[in-house]
């Protein structure tokens, strides 16, 4: 199917798009890479009246270090963030989680920003942002704010970008040394995940100092599996001391029933993919 | 309607387009290079996939307007004086398609696969070519072909080396 007509404008600059955000009111869309937005386009899930591309803002692309954070802007595809080397040494997580996103050729496209800001709860990127602790850096009408990755996430397809703004930056911490892994269970590659678990650990002397997990698709929200990470710093990382710290990685959650999974097998899940991604990172 | 200007298989091309125009369809309708397809409709199937300045996409989720200013090369740019692509060689050697719905996009989808890893394991050809939907061959003699074609596109790599030479009837027991 084609899309249904739409007004089209490439700003060159944040503040051109924010121009443009406040010129198109409540109809206007922003296209990032497009991976998720052209689809819905096609099958006239959505039928805005203006697309404000932001593929021509390079201020908005790439990677840097700024003290002890690495700033990734919004607009840099998967495919350069998989590719990063000051990404693979201190925030190895996102990384793993970003090269099992769709295909490569989405990868080539799709963009770190635009998964985010489309918060899709099956997506993989949110849940290693929060458990990063990633900023959200939004610019708007009245300059720009930060938003923490805790307060970003709000619902399904639901996040704390209002009217008006859009998502410039994600700053993410320095994670130098830790372990990470991301654990996606899904039905046929490609596919979105059913559950997935993104896990990071600092590992010292061969016991567990400090752990961060995320899970995808087990709420509306990424969700942190806050009692594993505690139960988890000051063993020792031996299979069994992990499996048992994973039992309670379903804890908080509220994950859905689909056509994939009931709920009591994404829980089920939950804990196995945390025991396996855990495992992995601290190795 | 948006002026754009793109080079497509090495010529360049100015033209009005309206922004709701998929690549793919400018491909097809307005420049006429049919050899890219339309599978899916959905963004699974990979069979629309052609490179956007030198790297694969789907071009059914691009839409012509973004790939303004931009260099695209399809299935019908890879042909050189009369000669195959090795890749589109070693598809036609190993006899990688059955129905060849997917071929246009599997082959671009494995040069540009090669471009990232000239030499995949098996099991990376697979995951490289995740993108890509074929109902007919199984992937079997696909993945054979990237394998043919990754031997033959190395560096230094002798050109008459015999393609599908295993292919020979069994047995005989003479």
């Amino acid at each position: 199917m084609i899309p249904a007509q739409f007004d089209y404008v490439r700003p060159t600059t944040v503040e051109e798009a924010v121009q443009a955000l406040r010129d198109g009111g409540d109809d206007a869309k922003l296209l990032a890479g497009g991976q998720s937005l052209l689809p819905v386009l096609r099958l006239r899930m959505a039928d805005p009246s203006l697309i404000i591309d932001l593929g021509g803002i390079p201020e908005l692309k790439g990677v840097r270090e700024e003290g002890n954070e690495v700033v990734v802007g919004a607009m840099t595809s998967h495919y350069d963030v998989t590719r990063d080397d000051t990404l693979r040494q201190h925030v190895a997580l996102i990384q793993e989680a970003t090269k099992t996103v769709a295909d490569p050729q989405v990868r080539h496209k799709g963009t770190l920003g635009g998964a985010l800001a489309h918060a899709d709860p099956a997506g993989d990127l949110a849940a290693p942002a929060l458990a990063l602790d990633a900023q959200f850096v939004i610019a708007g009408p009245n300059g720009t704010r930060t938003v923490a990755a805790a307060d970003f996430f709000e619902d399904y397809f639901t996040t704390a970008i209002g009217e008006g703004e859009l998502l410039t930056e994600i700053r993410f911490p320095k994670y130098t040394g830790w372990g990470a892994r991301y654990e996606k269970f899904n039905r046929v590659a490609q596919a979105w995940s059913i559950v997935a678990v993104a896990a990071t650990v600092k590992v010292d002397g061969g016991t567990i100092s400090e752990a961060r997990i995320g899970l995808t698709n087990m709420a509306g929200t990424p969700v942190r599996a806050r009692a594993v990470e505690s139960a988890l710093v000051g063993q020792s990382a031996t299979e069994d001391n992990v499996r048992k710290a994973a039992q309670a990685a379903a804890e908080g959650t509220s994950p859905t029933a689909d056509a994939d999974a009931g709920s009591d097998y994404r829980e089920h899940l939950a804990r196995v993919l945390t025991g396996r991604a855990v495992l992995a990172a601290a190795g | 309607m948006a002026r754009i200007r793109t080079t497509v298989d090495g010529l360049v091309y100015e033209d009005d387009v309206e922004p709701r125009m998929l690549l793919v369809q400018y491909l097809r309708e307005r420049l006429g290079k049919t050899g890219t397809v339309i599978g899916c409709d959905t963004s699974n199937c990979g069979a629309c996939t052609v490179h956007l300045d030198g790297l694969s996409v789907k071009s059914c989720s691009v839409l012509a307007v973004q790939a303004n200013g931009s260099e695209v090369l399809t299935i019908e740019g890879l042909e050189r004086d009369g000669q195959l692509h090795p890749m589109q060689q070693a598809f036609h050697d190993n006899h990688a398609l059955q129905c060849g719905y997917c071929t246009p996009g599997m082959i671009m989808q494995s040069i540009d696969l090669l471009g990232e890893n000239p030499d995949p394991s098996e099991q990376e050809i697979r995951e490289g070519i995740e993108g890509n939907l074929c109902r007919c061959t199984g992937y079997q003699n696909i993945v054979r072909a990237v394998q043919d074609a990754a031997s033959k596109m190395k560096p230094g790599a002798s050109p008459t080396a015999e393609a599908g030479a295993k292919q020979t009837v069994a047995g005989g027991g003479a």
